[in-house]
């Protein structure tokens, strides 16, 4: 259960993130879901869209260096506390989590993004806690 | 192994080769006095007469010539003899804006040649050979130099010029070449190539390859010999001088034989001129003892080398250069230190980066500073900002082993850094606009 996130490499300067989601924005890909981290001298632009394996292949072409991750996407419902219960689970099971992002899907209902050490322990950790992860099909 | 071209030369004795040295260095300087008024006027603004130069030990008297001096005596200034015996020019590319025009008489054209061949049989070429010629050929000094070396040792020349590399491979599997001749990296590109079409290393007739006209690293040896299944050797020289030829390497491959019955060798401090003693790193200096179209008295290369005159295994006595380590008037003096471009690339090669790179300094609150920008390829970038961040900080790590000082790494996007088509613009010091 792992959704495809892709990630491009941008450069720390102005205007690059523009012209990157412009390009996006030109062939026709919908984001759903993007989170940024940078440091000072390149972002990483982390997005995730209905077709990625047509998306990423729609940025290589344009000169984007991209690479596709599976992630986690956990459901999580709207009260205090479920990001924390997530997260407690988790660690519990000895997972270590590289980034996190939220997420809302067209259907309704929120998600979290997890990228993490392990995605097979995490999602049956979750699974036991009766903590939802869906697929690709799922979110859109 | 014991194939040389002219044994009586190549393993002559120390003692030998100093005596030739002399006599020819004599006759030199009295023909270039009376001959090339441009040469004549700096001896005389020196006080120095071809009467005062008796040996080899007298060669420091003598003035320099740079790259300067050619481009003011451009065309005829330093032409060493009437023009009706000259048979060829060579010329370099000029991108740089600096074209030298280099004149050959017959007799210049035959020990050129003669270099060639030293250089082709130290590579183990004989007559039963075949060898591809993929220099390029006409007013560069590549195609024709080791074209007329292959003929001389009689080997079988196939005089195919650069490009067109499916050719190029028909040619080594169909008329099966064992002696390729090119630039380092069109060996390198060749040698991929063939891999991609399936031709792995043992599945050609090749043995050995003499690479140069370019810098190149001990990697690229590595990666050239591993694709095509070869030795690689290299092979040193320079248009103003001859050609390729000037030196080469043997089997022994711990630096290039100076073919010094022709090309007088000397390193010299680049700051101060003085020459300094054998085993020190400085500017290679050539004095060309027997050429009559474009006889040059210490031209200074810019290359920066070592001479050592330690026993080689391959018998040959003559004195041994190491590749160069950089150039005179690329070394840049950061925090004291002195910085090559050429050891940036040689670390960026060996950590598997492109060797699309610039190089900026500057001077902040009176230090200097050296940022190193590097484009990323598409199998090292990774989702996570911690990884790439370690990979800025591994590469930084291992340049600051090969420099001595620490740089800033900055990965950049792949064509983010500007192309030339002639000699890409590798170092942007920003000092300058500051003094």
């Amino acid at each position: 259960m792992s959704v495809k996130q892709i990630a491009v490499f941008i450069e720390n300067k102005k205007g690059r993130l523009a012209e990157v989601t412009r390009y996006i924005a030109d062939h026709n890909v919908n984001l759903r879901a993007l989170s940024i981290a940078d440091n000072q001298d390149f972002g990483i632009l982390r997005i995730i869209c209905e077709d990625p394996v047509a998306a990423n292949g729609i940025l290589r072409e344009g000169g984007y260096i991209t690479t596709v991750t599976d992630v986690l996407a956990a459901a999580i419902s709207d009260k205090p506390g479920s990001l924390a219960q997530i997260l407690e689970v988790l660690s519990e099971a000895g997972v270590m989590i590289e980034y996190t992002y939220a997420f809302l899907s067209a259907k309704g209902g929120a998600y979290m993004i997890f990228r993490v050490d392990d995605n097979q322990s995490a999602a049956a950790a979750l699974a036991g806690a009766g903590i939802k992860t869906v697929d690709q099909e799922e979110l859109f | 192994m014991g194939k040389y071209y002219q044994p009586e030369i190549e393993c002559a004795s120390a003692e030998e080769l100093r005596k030739i040295q002399s006599e020819k260095l004599v006759k030199q300087v009295k023909r270039v006095y009376e001959n090339v008024a441009y040469y004549r006027r700096l001896m005389e603004e020196k006080g120095v007469r071809p009467e005062d130069i008796r040996s080899v030990e007298d060669l420091h008297k003598l003035p320099f010539l740079t790259k300067a001096d050619l481009r003011d005596a451009y065309p005829y200034g330093l032409l060493g003899t009437d023009l009706k015996n000259c048979v060829r020019i060579q010329s370099t590319s000029g991108t740089t804006g600096r074209r030298v025009v280099a004149f050959y008489t017959q007799a210049d054209v035959e020990l050129w040649e003669d270099c060639c061949a030293r250089a082709i049989m130290a590579a183990g070429g004989t007559q039963e050979d075949v060898c591809q010629v993929a220099y390029g050929y006409g007013l560069f000094t590549g195609g024709p130099g080791l074209n007329g070396g292959s003929h001389k040792v009689g080997c079988l020349t196939l005089p195919m010029s650069s490009g067109n590399t499916e050719r190029q491979i028909q040619f080594i599997q169909d008329l099966q070449a064992t002696i390729l001749c090119c630039t380092p990296s069109y060996a390198a590109y060749i040698g991929e190539t063939m891999n991609e079409m399936g031709i792995g290393p043992g599945e050609n007739t090749l043995k050995a390859g003499i690479f140069g006209a370019e810098p190149w690293t001990e990697e690229m040896r590595r990666n050239i010999e591993a694709s095509l299944g070869i030795k690689a050797y290299d092979i040193y020289g320079l248009t103003e001088t001859t050609g390729p030829g000037v030196a080469f390497e043997c089997q022994e491959q711990t630096g290039m034989h100076i073919n010094e019955d022709h090309f007088l060798p000397e390193i010299i401090d680049p700051e101060t001129g003085e020459a300094l003693p054998e085993g020190s790193k400085g500017e290679l200096v050539f004095t060309n003892l027997d050429k009559e179209g474009f006889p040059l008295i210490r031209y200074r290369t810019r290359d920066i080398c070592i001479l050592s005159r330690k026993q080689c295994s391959c018998g040959r006595t003559l004195i041994k250069m190491s590749k160069p380590m950089g150039r005179s008037d690329d070394m840049m003096i950061i925090r004291g230190v002195n910085v090559f471009p050429s050891q940036i690339e040689t670390v960026l090669i060996r950590e598997g980066y492109s060797v699309n790179y610039l190089i900026e300094v500057d001077r902040k609150n009176n230090v200097d500073t050296l940022d190193v920008s590097v484009e990323l390829t598409p199998d090292q970038f990774t989702d996570t900002v911690k990884e790439l961040t370690e990979k800025e900080k591994a590469l930084a790590n291992a340049m600051k082993t090969m420099l001595g000082i620490n740089p800033r790494v900055h990965l950049v996007a792949p064509k983010s850094i500007a192309r030339s088509e002639g000699k890409a613009v590798r170092v942007i010091d920003k000092r300058k606009l500051h003094d």
